[in-house]
């Protein structure tokens, strides 16, 4: 398992049509799995399939939505997935942040108020690759990297209303 | 925001396996699904499958517990939710699996888990992110855990990040 690059500052808050704000809040919750999965919605919600299909693609192209498909379980694909923090100084960050997300293994990365101030998600093909991503990230960078993988998982869902 | 019972909850049937056939459309899906009315059938012209193939290989995934949902994946801080608190905590080992299953359940709480502590630069050992359009409400939703957790928690604190720096999910390699 890989990330492509992008980085990405605190985007406006969009101004949303009543249409959206239903979709978006319809969407999050996953399309039935049927052979026209957005006509199904529509007739669910009294819209038009068409009129769902341009939406969603005018939400992505707005960056509303940062995508619209599966959302994977990287630990049922055979992949490690680990939670990991660094402690960079003011002067390094911009620095560190371009070396650490060089890393295809580093699927996201929070900038976070705190003395340890650099938060990312790594996600490899195998247990063994986290540990020597998280040694090559230390050659790399100079810094040492915080493992915090997790031992337990009590809850995940995401849902943003609007 | 609210939350409701994930499909990683359910239990993973043992003797699912990916196929090859499941990692290709994994990889023509990773970026996105095709908006069209039929996408499977869209998928099976990419790849050479049938339609309903397609589709049964998804309701397997599903199913199995490979794929989540098929869903929109919005950027919260678009839709004014721009404090993404990370919430932590240092509770006792002895009751942190009953605790943690408590906090989990408060369904303001989208993620929630046990992680290590590095003692003793870091003794926070369960994590709950909350997510809120104002500071406030974040430090609401915090406090509502602090009464949950009560004297099994010794100190917290939440992290309130700042900036995305990169944000591409979970891909599969080529």
């Amino acid at each position: 398992m890989s990330a492509t690059t992008e980085s990405r500052r605190l985007a406006p808050v969009a101004d949303l049509s009543p249409i959206e704000k239903v979709l978006i809040n319809r969407l999050q919750h996953g399309l039935p799995l049927v052979r026209h999965p957005f006509a199904a919605v529509a007739d669910e919600l009294n819209l038009k399939e068409q009129q769902i299909l341009d939406t969603v693609k005018k939400l992505l192209s707005e960056g509303v939505l940062t995508r619209f498909g599966p959302m994977f379980h990287a630990g049922e694909m055979g992949g490690a997935l680990t939670l990991a923090a660094m402690r960079i100084p003011e002067a390094d960050f911009e620095r560190v942040t371009e070396q650490v997300n060089s890393f295809d293994e580093v699927a996201h990365n929070y900038r976070r108020e705190h003395d340890l101030n650099m938060w990312f998600v790594l996600a490899t093909e195998t247990q063994s690759a986290i540990a020597s991503t998280i040694r090559a990230i230390e050659d790399t960078t100079g810094y040492p990297v915080y493992n915090m993988p997790k031992e337990q998982e009590f809850h995940v869902h995401l849902h943003f209303t609007v | 925001m609210s939350t409701s019972t994930s499909l990683s909850d359910a239990a993973t049937p043992k003797d699912f396996a990916m196929t090859e056939r499941d990692r290709e459309l994994i990889l023509a899906t990773q970026a996105g699904l095709p908006l069209v009315s039929d996408p499977w059938a869209e998928l099976g012209k990419q790849l050479g499958m049938d339609a309903n193939e397609v589709l049964a290989r998804f309701q397997a995934m599903q199913q199995a517990g490979v794929i989540r949902r098929v869903a929109a994946v919005p950027d919260h801080y678009r839709l004014g939710y721009r404090y993404n608190g990370m919430t932590v905590w240092d509770v006792a080992d002895d009751r942190i699996a009953e605790l943690g299953a408590a906090i989990g359940e408060l369904p303001f709480v989208s993620h929630c888990y046990r992680r290590p502590r590095h003692l003793p630069y870091w003794s926070f050992n369960l994590f709950a992110m909350v997510h809120g359009t104002t500071r406030e409400e974040v430090e609401d939703k915090a406090a509502r855990i602090r009464a949950v957790l009560g004297a099994d928690c010794q100190q917290h604190t939440i992290l309130y990040s700042s900036a995305i720096l990169k944000k591409t999910g979970l891909r599969l390699r080529k």
